[in-house]
């Protein structure tokens, strides 16, 4: 794995000091530039700006996105009246719906958090949906049989069986909407990182645009590893169910 | 046929705590699981119902705990018709239905917990079943860590923790072993004895309806009927050991066996 890795970064170290062409500059100095543009300013706002159109979205995805499919997993007629839309969404190209966003919510944060929610709550409702309809009966007809109203059963039972699978789900969400807020902010191009992107490549500043990048693959890479990580600890719920 | 007599017997009888009337059930399907089940409970005594595997004990079981609407007919608790769940009515399930996430301190007290008891009282209430059912020492533990046995004793003392006048167990020893099996039936008839409740019990084991019942229910395959009812005159009071090896007990289990007999091909 490791080995694998340094030879591939070897040949491009060679191909970008052979000059072959701009687009692909030397490894060695994108390195040197990320040590570079990492600390100033212009990158620690972009990247606040980012962590709260990211931190927002995911927060009103799974706000809205657990409960409704909690809901769809204990009711047919949610279920019926739902269902095709979330399967439709969770495979449609969501990309080219950020337009009407924009159009919507206009060219700033907001287009953004909105396109962070649209990218993660599918996973979400769909996850907490199948968690839910995984849940023993006999601990719903417990719930029922100990005089657990509607709100209760949801809060106190439906919600912590289910915890696995949308931990799972909340996890999947947030690789989505690691994709989303660098697609909004691309297409939005004037906040965070897509204004830095879109500064970078007009200008053919290549080694910074490649810095850029490599931040981003490492914070989606370690947010990936750690939610993992979590949701391996919680497993044991999961094991524990029949 | 000596250490049985059917229905109607001398021990004067208590007010029936359960009345079932004429209930029949017929599944989304069409399946027929009762048909014109007619019992009653008295107050106090552990019924059983016993029959052969599907023959619909434990969908009557879910109809009197208001878990299952009936077709026909209606179930009388206290004297009120029974219309869903309700506190006086409380059930014992086949597979524990624990919460895995709950230490056995607040399964005990879930019951307690939805009717809104706050904490330090129901802790308390949870606290005294927990010794009640032998567990004591074990009220922070997870049931993943507990064996089936010690699982179904922390769903009895959830049941009885709400203080329910009906007890309703569903095969609550199908899913533990044999020796286990037979300590908690020990138990079982000790905490009886020291609870005025009513006991409705489902089993498909003969001895184990022999030994802790006072009055089986004997019922037919799908679509079922009640086939007889037996009221095994056993003494509970002295050493449980001893109801086995009791002659009026072998007796009764050999009655039932041969009453039962016809069902199984």
């Amino acid at each position: 794995m490791i080995a694998s890795l340094l030879i591939w970064a070897g040949l491009w170290e060679l191909w970008g000091r052979s000059g072959a062409s701009f687009v692909i500059p030397p490894l060695s100095r994108i390195f040197l530039r990320m040590a570079e543009i990492v600390p100033t300013a212009t990158f620690g706002e972009a990247l606040s700006i980012t962590a709260r159109a990211f931190l927002l979205g995911n927060l009103i995805a799974i706000a809205v996105g657990v409960p409704l499919g909690v809901l769809m997993g204990r009711s047919i007629f949610a279920d019926r009246v739902f269902l095709p839309w979330v399967n439709m969404f969770l495979s449609a190209p969501l990309t080219a719906l950020v337009p009407v966003i924009m159009v919507i919510f206009g060219l700033g944060q907001t287009t953004i958090v909105m396109t962070v929610v649209l990218f993660a709550i599918w996973i979400i409702v769909l996850d907490a949906r199948a968690g839910v309809r995984n849940i023993s009966p006999s601990l719903v007809e417990m719930a029922r049989s100990f005089g657990a109203t509607t709100a209760q059963a949801f809060a106190r039972i439906y919600l912590w069986a289910a915890l696995p699978e949308i931990l799972s789900g909340i996890r999947l969400g947030m690789i989505r909407a690691v994709k989303g807020v660098i697609i909004g902010q691309l297409l939005v191009s004037i906040v965070g990182f897509g204004r830095l992107f879109e500064l970078y490549s007009s200008r053919f500043l290549m080694e910074h645009f490649w810095a850029l990048l490599f931040v981003l693959f490492a914070f989606a890479f370690v947010l990936n590893e750690g939610l993992a990580w979590l949701e391996r600890r919680v497993d044991y719920y999961a094991a524990a169910r029949h | 046929m000596p250490g049985a007599t059917t229905a109607g017997r001398d021990r004067a009888a208590p007010k029936p705590m359960v009345e079932v009337r004429r209930v029949s059930k017929v599944y989304d399907g069409g399946v027929e699981a009762l048909d014109d089940v007619s019992i009653d409970m008295p107050e106090g005594r552990l019924t059983t119902l016993l029959g052969p595997s599907g023959c619909g004990k434990t969908t009557l079981l879910k109809i009197i705990a208001g878990l299952l609407p009936a077709t026909a007919g209606e179930v009388l608790v206290d004297g009120r018709p029974v219309t869903g769940p309700g506190p006086e009515r409380a059930f014992v399930f086949q597979d524990f239905a624990l919460m895995p996430w709950a230490d056995v301190l607040r399964n005990v007290a879930f019951g307690l917990e939805l009717r809104g008891v706050a904490r330090s009282e129901r802790e308390a209430v949870a606290e005294r079943y927990i010794h009640a059912v032998g567990l004591g020492g074990f009220e922070r533990a997870y049931p993943h860590a507990l064996s089936g046995g010690m699982r179904q004793r922390v769903g009895l003392a959830r049941a009885l923790a709400v203080d329910a006048k009906v007890l309703l167990m569903d095969e609550p020893f199908s899913a533990v072993d044999e020796q286990t099996r037979r300590k908690f039936q020990e138990d079982l008839l000790r905490l009886i004895g020291g609870e005025r409740k009513t006991f409705v019990f489902v089993t498909h084991s003969i001895e184990e309806a022999v030994y802790v019942s006072d009055r089986i229910v004997l019922m037919s395959r799908r679509p079922s009927r009640v086939s007889s009812v037996i009221e095994p005159d056993i003494p509970r009071d002295g050493d449980p050991e001893g109801i086995r090896r009791n002659p009026a007990y072998l007796d009764t289990v050999e009655t039932i066996w041969q009453g039962l007999k016809q069902y199984v091909q």
